[in-house]
């Protein structure tokens, strides 16, 4: 820190050698009129942001940090039935339901479904355990007419399911308000009857798949704009600049028609019966029967979200490259480098702080991306967050739409650390 | 460098020209001849055609018409890259990716060269300017003038027998830029390399140059050596171009070989040197050099012109006294004299009289 130069450091040792602190002219410690002057100017740059910051805390963390929370809580069943859950809290995983189980459950159940509120615990364990929402509610509507002991059999006559030991590892694994039950079902887990974390029946294994077709479309969508972007942008940098900016116009036109219009767009174009099939017929390169499937599928998704994406490569890029003074390259071959060695080690690695803010902005937003696949995709085009969105609007389990995003927004941070370690986050120019 | 060889055409441009446009041309017929071991400057304002023939010699503009030769073979369809010519830019261009030891790695890389080879060419070069410990160091961490030396030592890694220098000096302030100057100088004469430098700094090329050629207007004005390009210059765009100097116009009243007599427009006569005028009557310029004005009559030469002058102001400046004067009713005419003890001291109002040496006068192109 102080380094010769450093200007601070004549004043450190000035002080350190001075036994009486210094004072301003009027008496008072130096030290403190500094902090007293400084902290009014921070005080004032505070207040400058604190509308945007009070802002941003209202509607973007407080809503998150929400959202974030349901992945972990949900005391759908827990809040309703207290005696069982208390019986599950003090028994061990693996544990038979005894009759005290029972009468704990048959109690539980009357009192909720006379609070109209066996329908929520019915779709907590539906989540678990789907199909068993309706043997809740029925099961209620039995009860509220009143029980008697032994309550087994009378549970038992009633539905033959409650017997079901996979159905009490579900009562079991939602009778906690605070839960990993949803993490776990976004990693295709769930906890067994033994309560060890199993993987999920082979039909019901989803999340994972479309985690890794998430990140593998986006890493490959990411790829695509860079091929497709780095020659415009550079195109762009080194033209006039009365002719680049006629260029950007066309680059930044996408970004001016709505998102819908462009996916949309897309489907007229690629559709079985549409334009580029018509066009590859009458030139000849495919057969009427023969005609490509392009859309509702991963290729769909592929085309659209690169053309979709390619302005957030070009910009970072044509903004880093228009600061490359082109007397380097000329450097580089008047030292003897070909054209080809002057680009691979002279150009390239300057525009690296571009390329790297665009790869991250693509990636991120490829990642999150849900309108176009949802609309081109088809089946084998969904990605995760058409599950997210599934969840919360579909089959309203919000806790679960919640931990799927959770462990995206995880991953990206994680991405994000890694290119921070290999690349430098201060070395990102987003233009 | 001694003036020895300076025809054996290690670069030769051969009528070059070069248009951008294809309707006018920026080097209009250009013929030079650089010799081995050479140091050239090429002088001129911006616009005058300088840069663009040290960009045709690099090879990063292709001349419109003519050759381009060095060492005798025509160079117009050789890439940059199989030229050999060390170059130094103006923004010195080091590769800001690289350190320094990289940055002199590069040309050897490419080159081919071995590990231990390049190691030793960087270290050489490196002390060759002063530069040693700083082979680790980013270029973003050296001042300009250690950038600067960088450059140079780049430049020179590779042992090219032509450098080629693009006003390297401008974005150094003063000083600085008066020092490097004298260690470009002594590089040049260490090495025996040829160099061509551009610039439009006159200083600088007077200080540097085995010979230089004056730019203007697509044209060569004048290639000559410092001393006779400040003394005898051979048209009014080099006089006034080089130094200062006071422009009087006239016209042509006798002429008898190379000895004019010039009648100025009130009259007046004076004695000067016929440069490029032909014949009487003809409209002249004549240009005389601020330090070459007398005004003891003393220290006139017998039965020169004299001309009466009024003192308008003197401009204490140290080292000389600058003093404005009206002359023939011109009010631009300075005179310089050296501030020795017991020099007289004008003032403002003073009539004296003036002359000069008729060789000191030059009748040139009239302006």
């Amino acid at each position: 820190m102080a380094s010769p130069l450093d200007p601070h450091a004549a004043i450190v040792t000035e002080a350190g050698g001075i036994d009486a602190p210094l004072t301003t002219a009027d008496g008072q410690p130096l030290h403190r009129a500094l902090a007293r002057a400084s902290r009014r100017a921070r005080w004032r740059a505070f207040l400058l942001v604190a509308p945007l910051l009070a802002f941003i805390l209202l509607t973007f963390v407080m809503p998150i940090g929400q959202m974030l929370y349901r992945s972990v809580h949900n005391d759908g069943f827990s809040a309703n039935m207290p005696q069982i859950s208390a019986w599950f809290a003090e028994t061990e995983p693996g544990t038979t339901p005894d009759e005290a189980a029972f009468a704990a459950l048959a109690n539980d159940i009357q009192a909720s479904a006379e609070a109209r509120s066996v329908g929520i615990v019915g779709t907590r364990i539906n989540y678990e355990l789907p199909g068993t929402r309706s043997l809740f509610t029925s099961t209620g509507r039995k009860l509220r007419d009143g029980v008697e002991p032994p309550y087994r059999e009378a549970m038992l006559e009633i539905d033959r399911k409650w017997g079901d030991p996979e159905l009490w590892a579900s009562m079991r694994n939602s009778s906690t308000a605070y839960t990993d039950s949803f993490y776990l079902a976004s990693l295709d887990r769930t906890r067994d009857v033994n309560g060890d974390i199993v993987q999920v029946n082979e039909n019901r294994r989803v999340y994972i798949m479309l985690f890794m077709r998430t990140l593998w479309l986006s890493a490959l969508v990411t790829f695509m704009t860079f091929l497709l972007g780095f020659p415009i942008a550079h195109l762009l940098a080194v033209l006039p600049l009365r002719k680049s900016n006629l260029l950007m116009i066309l680059v930044l036109l996408p970004f001016w028609t709505s998102l819908l219009v462009r996916t949309t767009s897309w489907m007229v174009l690629l559709q079985q019966q549409g334009v580029v099939n018509d066009l590859l017929i009458w030139l000849g390169v495919i057969d009427n029967a023969g005609r490509l499937k392009m859309m509702y599928n991963q290729i769909g998704t592929i085309i659209a979200m690169t053309h979709i994406l390619l302005p957030f490569m070009i910009l970072p890029l044509y903004s880093v490259m228009r600061t490359i003074n082109p007397s380097y390259v000329r450097a580089a071959r008047s030292l003897g480098a070909t054209s080809w060695t002057a680009f691979r080690r002279i150009y390239f690695p300057q525009t690296l702080p571009g390329l790297g803010a665009g790869a991250l902005l693509v990636f991120i937003l490829a990642v999150g991306y849900y309108i176009t696949p949802a609309l081109v995709g088809g089946a084998s085009g969904q990605l995760i967050s058409n599950m997210i969105a599934e969840h919360m609007t579909g089959t309203l389990n919000w806790s679960m739409a919640a931990a799927l995003a959770a462990i995206l927004l995880g991953g990206v941070l994680i991405l994000y650390w890694i290119y921070d370690r290999l690349v430098g986050i201060d070395n990102l120019k987003l233009g | 460098m001694t003036n020895t060889a300076h025809d054996d055409g290690f670069v030769v441009f051969d009528h070059v020209q070069k248009s951008y446009d294809g309707q006018s041309l920026v080097v209009k017929d250009l013929n030079l001849s650089i010799g081995r071991g050479e140091f050239l400057t090429m002088l001129g304002p911006s616009g005058s055609g300088k840069t663009t023939c040290l960009m045709m010699l690099a090879g990063f503009e292709t001349a419109t018409h003519g050759q381009i030769l060095l060492d005798g073979t025509n160079i117009n369809d050789v890439p940059p890259h199989r030229r050999g010519i060390g170059m130094v830019f103006q923004n010195y261009a080091l590769f800001p990716h690289m350190t320094v030891g990289e940055n002199l790695s590069f040309p050897l890389e490419v080159r081919g060269l071995g590990k231990a080879e390049r190691e030793e060419r960087i270290k050489r070069a490196l002390d060759m300017v002063q530069m040693g410990a700083f082979a680790n160091r980013r270029p973003a961490q050296l001042s300009g003038g250690q950038q600067q030396r960088i450059a140079l030592a780049r430049a020179l890694v590779f042992d090219p027998k032509l450098v080629l220098m693009d006003e390297p000096l401008g974005a150094l302030d003063k000083q600085l830029r008066e020092h490097m100057q004298f260690e470009i100088k002594a590089l040049h004469e260490r090495l025996g390399v040829t160099v061509v430098y551009v610039t439009h700094d006159q200083g600088e090329a007077l200080t540097m140059s085995d010979r230089i050629a004056v730019f203007n207007d697509g044209r060569i004005q004048q290639l000559a050596v410092p001393d006779a390009l400040y003394e005898r210059p051979e048209n009014s765009f080099v006089a006034g171009f080089i130094g200062e100097n006071n422009a009087i116009n006239g016209m042509i009243d006798s002429l008898d070989g190379d000895r004019a007599t010039v009648m100025l427009r009130n009259g007046d006569k004076i004695d000067a040197t016929a440069v490029n005028v032909r014949e009487v009557g003809q409209a002249t310029t004549v240009s005389i050099r601020p330090e070459r004005i007398e005004f003891k009559p003393e220290l006139m030469p017998e039965g020169a012109h004299t001309l009466p002058a009024e003192v308008l102001d003197v401009v204490y400046m140290g080292d000389i006294l600058r003093t404005r004067l009206k002359v023939a009713g011109q009010e631009d005419f300075v005179m310089k004299c050296r501030n020795t003890l017991g020099q007289a001291r004008l003032t403002p109002g003073d009539s004296i009289r003036v002359g000069w040496h008729p060789q000191d006068a030059r009748a040139l192109d009239p302006v």
